[in-house]
């Protein structure tokens, strides 16, 4: 199923893409809908000459250790790079306002919400998302610890709980289950798997 | 959202025009890209400060002074903060998410802008995005709505915590434009909604917050913030309470209370500071101090609550901070 190209005057749901409309996944609404194909991400990033239409700017980053130049409109959200232009769709789209940490990444070594933030602001930045955790087959012990613990039920909040959870053992929150409660609660779990989450986060940062 | 120019300044020299010629300057974007992205906001230039050199963070003898580009997590880290100026530091942590607060910028703090359901919709009326659209709060969902300074254009609260702690200590604002630099007391800063509700500052087109200052004082050590909420964090406040106390032989020299979460702007109350002076701390004293808190408030069908919590929760922090267990 094709979506007509966003008119430039008009605002879009998805931060406006225009360059490469036909070659993203897309949330419309509350269902997700998958629009055209499936673009390998080598093939962005491989784009040696972007496109610099008006509106748009070339994003250099360091994702995950790997170096990436990539073509963004001014409206694209760090998230939304990595989602939709990258494929790097671990890091979820929740409530995209900043209230679920669905989306939580290590930006610059902290962590912040990727939907509250435009692409366009960080040219040179260096970016860890949940796919950049693991050491080749090995998990990050937080991510081990999340299964140890069964710390999930339906895993849409997860990548962001891990993320959000390396980052609160870096910074030395984790002195107590209550103090994990509280260094964590950007972080919403509708399942409420919480006490299993609070458990994986302390047991990791204890043995860190 | 609608499409903008963007821009990153590299120079003030170049922000300031930049803001001079109807640019939008972003920070920490916590606030702005959520609401360009509900379209609530439509700035068709945006101007990143981030390169500014607007990131120290000073603590000397005559107080505090923080760059408008310092993040809350780092203030509120800091130790001499900590120490000296604790109901910053608690403010701060008691806002938002710790992510948010990586992100959030203090000059970007103080530009929060309101939380009200009604305002954050654009497909209904609101006197401050639309003025004379209404305010559909009035007569609406207004559980979280103010019950001090409002008008009948608007009941939004404020939303800050770290403006609340920073109108309790007076402190004052320092801003810069093409046209110079001028301080401002901060609660000069924020401005009621009076008939005007879309103006929610006293800031001049273009001028941009270059840092905030908070005098030193014997009362700023002894100080603590409180926020009651509906859950116990990754909430905006039904009620806070900013309270610094300077206790000298067991006496109360002088005092400073605020209050967030029940007025239109951050709510410094210089009756409760009246009733504390002179005054030996005991349990009765809090009870009597804040009994005219609430003087002149006007609650609406949801947020009557706020009445009785506003005075409640001075009084415990009141409590807490004369016994020096913040």
């Amino acid at each position: 199923m094709e979506q007509p190209l966003p008119d430039q005057s008009e605002p879009t749901d998805i931060d406006g893409d225009r360059a490469f409309t036909l070659n993203r996944r897309t949330f419309v609404g509350a269902s997700a809908v998958a629009v055209g194909g499936l673009v390998a991400a080598e093939s962005l990033a491989a784009c040696s000459t972007p496109a610099a239409e008006p509106g748009q700017a070339v994003v250099t980053l360091t994702i995950n250790s790997e170096r990436r130049a990539v073509p963004v409109d001014s409206r694209t959200s760090l998230l939304d790079l990595l989602r939709e232009r990258v494929g790097l769709t671990g890091t979820k789209k929740g409530c995209n306002q900043g209230a679920c940490g669905a989306c939580t990444v290590l930006l610059d070594g902290r962590r912040v919400n990727s939907c509250l933030t435009l692409a366009v602001m960080h040219d040179g930045a260096e970016l860890t998302t949940i796919e950049g955790l693991a050491d080749g087959d090995r998990l990050h012990p937080l991510q081990q610890a999340f299964i140890d613990e069964d710390a999930f039920q339906c895993g849409y909040c997860t990548s962001g709980q891990i993320v959000s959870g390396v980052g609160c053992i870096r910074e030395g929150h984790c002195g107590s289950r209550a103090e994990i409660r509280e260094w964590m609660s950007g972080n919403i779990c509708r399942c409420g798997a919480y006490t299993n989450i609070v458990t994986a986060v302390e047991q990791t940062a204890t043995r860190a | 959202m609608y499409p903008f120019e963007f821009s990153r300044a590299s120079s003030e020299r170049a922000a300031l025009a930049a803001g001079a010629d109807g640019g939008r300057y972003i920070a920490g974007g916590t606030t702005l890209v959520d609401l360009m992205r509900e379209t609530v906001e439509r700035p068709t230039s945006v101007v990143d400060i981030n390169a500014l050199p607007y990131r120290d963070l000073e603590v000397g003898p005559a107080g505090l002074r923080v760059g408008a580009l310092v993040r809350m997590t780092d203030l509120a880290a800091h130790p001499a903060v900590r120490e000296q100026f604790p109901v910053i530091s608690q403010a701060l942590e008691l806002s938002a998410s710790a992510q948010l607060r990586n992100m959030a910028s203090i000059g970007g703090n103080l530009m929060q802008r309101p939380r009200c359901l009604y305002f954050r919709d654009v497909t209904i009326g609101c006197n401050r995005r639309q003025p004379g659209s209404g305010c559909p709060a009035i007569g609406g969902e207004n559980r979280g709505h103010a019950v001090l300074g409002t008008s009948d254009q608007c009941v939004a609260t404020h939303p800050s915590d770290l403006s609340v702690a920073l109108v309790a200590l007076d402190a004052v604002v320092q801003l810069r434009s093409t046209a110079g630099d001028r301080r401002l007391p901060i609660a000069a800063f924020f401005r009621q909604p009076g008939a005007t509700p879309n103006v929610e500052h006293d800031l001049r087109p273009g001028e941009l917050i270059v840092a905030v200052e908070v005098p030193a004082g014997p009362h700023t050590r002894r100080s603590g913030y409180l926020k009651v909420r509906d859950r116990q964090s990754y909430e905006f406040a039904l009620a806070s309470a900013a309270v610094a106390l300077d206790i000298r032989d067991g006496v109360i020299a002088s005092a400073r209370v605020a209050a967030g979460g029940v007025a239109t702007v951050p709510w410094r109350l210089p009756g409760v500071e009246d009733a504390l002076r002179g005054r030996t701390p005991s349990p009765g004293l809090w009870t009597d101090a804040v009994a005219h808190a609430a003087d002149g408030a006007r609650p609406l069908a949801g947020n009557g609550f706020k009445v009785e919590l506003l005075r409640r929760t001075l009084a415990r922090q009141l409590a807490t901070v004369a016994a020096g267990t913040v």
